[in-house]
């Protein structure tokens, strides 16, 4: 039976990693760690799980703890935030090199400097080329709901690639939520035993991992990456459909709301999708013909589902919650854009940069763009694409 | 699990299951995941011995077979049998110097690849 709990964002993570019961957790404890490692060793603490906690000295040691747990024939987490993530950020690479299915939970946070601890997706933003794969969540439940997708998409044979599970940082990770939980047996039961076709420990079957890998190797194995990347589409659908049977919520590459018949649609990730669709209700009252597209995956990026998603819309704004400094706007509005480019029925498309350092996205901000693409479509005529929104101009 | 379907290079998980099956003819769907080797020992076969500029070169008659050669070498490229100095393995020796440096009998000299080794006579007057 489903249980509707009240829980923060990082307890529902906790939660999650709970009923997951991993093999090991490798975290470093302190600042800009979240709560979700905190809940969790006390788990561990508890005797509630089976884990093998390993407090490391910093996040670039705990994503290199993770690797060689997850090599061993683990099943591997670890948690972080922020400068935490940039940290990581060498060791990130080499766990997605490795093929290695390490679950990590990224509550998202700027990054310095100037010095700010609060919402915003520059420290994911940062990883998008890094080969992982990358689930965002609208709310606490998302992000419970993601976390135990995230161990089957893993660790499924045709991906094999780490996953981050982004929650905006203190609007999902600190806020109290209402969500439901699974019940203990059927998590278990939905992730499975993990068994590894291969792994270090297996000493019948010896294996080197982590090859020197030279001009003519290396390309071919990014390649199988990319190919990796490609099967993690399906995956994450196969497994979203799996998941709503046993939860009642689908789950996809994307999200749409209202956007069937939308003349207008603003595309965006995590929290702000929520505010969003307040607003779309709201305009909508008022006549408007809007509606919100919200991926779910950012990598893979699933071009092909928000292209045939907004292939009807007239003008879209794509909101950034971070900044690339190429001076053509954020980073989802490069993909975005680029996404739409050969569909060739001059969608028009803009940026909206918003809530750097955890500056909130009110609704009327939303309201906002939605009366700028009012006048895009009626004027037929783009002004600026790349735009800063709650801004002092 | 089983091996995927989806997924091209896993597919070909039993051809690329032995090590023999890498090589830069291969396409990428054909190599292992990863670039993991299935063979233990494999180090053996990559060959480290031409990075080297400085070659050590063995003194027979000055070498007391203590072995601390031996003992330093970090590539295992001293070959010893019935526990004395017998050779150098030069594919794998990468002429760090470090078995000349150790050695408390200066029997062995690094010289560069187009140097003959020190003939037995000189070597003599240093005595």
């Amino acid at each position: 039976m489903n249980n509707r709990v009240a829980l923060t964002g990082n307890e529902a993570v906790a939660q999650a990693m709970k009923q997951i019961n991993p093999d090991v957790v490798a975290a470093y404890p302190i600042t800009p760690q979240t709560e979700i490692v905190q809940f969790f060793s006390n788990f561990v603490n508890n005797g509630q799980v089976d884990t093998e906690f390993v407090a490391v000295e910093s996040e670039h040691s705990a994503m290199s703890a993770a690797v060689g747990a997850a090599s061993a024939g683990a099943r591997t987490m670890t948690a972080t935030s922020s400068q935490g993530l940039a940290l990581m950020f060498e060791v990130v690479y080499i766990a997605s090199a490795m093929r290695l299915p390490i679950v990590f939970p990224v509550a998202n946070r700027a990054l310095s400097g100037p010095i700010n601890i609060h919402c915003d997706h520059s420290d994911a933003m940062g990883l998008t080329n890094s080969g992982v794969i990358q689930l965002f969540s609208e709310n606490a439940q998302e992000a419970y709901d993601n976390m135990i997708q995230a161990v089957r998409i893993a660790e499924h044979p045709d991906v094999l690639l780490p996953v981050m599970v982004n929650l905006d940082g203190f609007i999902t990770s600190h806020a109290l939520d209402i969500l439901e939980v699974l019940d203990d047996e059927t998590v278990k039961n939905f992730v499975g035993i993990y068994n590894p076709e291969e792994f270090l420990l297996d000493v019948k079957n010896p294996i080197s991992m982590g090859n020197l890998d030279m001009y003519d190797f290396y390309f071919e194995h990014r390649r199988q990456q990319v190919a990796a990347m490609e099967a993690a589409k399906k995956v994450i659908e196969d497994v979203g459909k799996e998941f709503e049977k046993v939860s009642g919520r689908p789950y996809g590459l994307i999200e749409t709301y209202k956007l069937d018949d939308a003349d207008m649609a603003v595309v965006l990730l995590n929290s702000a999708a929520g505010s969003a669709k307040g607003v779309v209700d709201e305009l909508r009252a008022k006549g408007m013909k809007v509606g919100v597209l919200k991926p779910r995956a950012f990598r893979p990026f699933p071009f092909e589902e928000i292209s045939t998603a907004l292939k009807g819309v007239k003008a879209v704004a794509v909101l950034d919650r971070a900044e690339t400094f190429s001076t053509l706007g954020g980073p989802m509005f490069a993909d975005v854009r680029a996404a739409l480019y050969d569909l060739k029925n001059d969608i028009k498309v803009i940026n909206y940069v918003y809530g750097l350092g955890g500056r909130d996205l009110r609704l009327e901000d939303v309201e906002q763009v939605f009366n700028e693409l009012d006048e895009i479509v009626k004027s037929g005529k783009t002004d600026k694409v790349v735009n800063y929104l709650g801004l002092r101009e | 699990m089983t091996s995927g379907v989806g997924n091209p290079c896993n597919k070909n998980f039993g051809q690329g299951r032995r090590t023999k099956a890498i090589n830069s003819d291969l396409p990428w769907k054909e190599l292992t995941k990863a670039g993991n080797i299935y063979e233990p020992g494999n180090s053996n076969s990559y060959e480290t011995g031409d990075w080297r500029t400085l070659k050590p070169v063995w003194n027979e008659e000055r070498c007391i077979h203590c072995l601390i050669c031996w003992r330093y070498c970090p590539d295992a490229s001293i070959i010893v049998t019935n526990e004395k100095f017998d050779s150098f393995d030069y594919k794998h020796c990468k002429g760090c110097g470090i078995c000349a440096n150790v050695c408390p009998a200066h029997a062995i000299d690094m010289i560069t690849e187009e140097q003959q080794p020190l003939k037995k006579k000189e070597a003599k007057k240093d005595e």
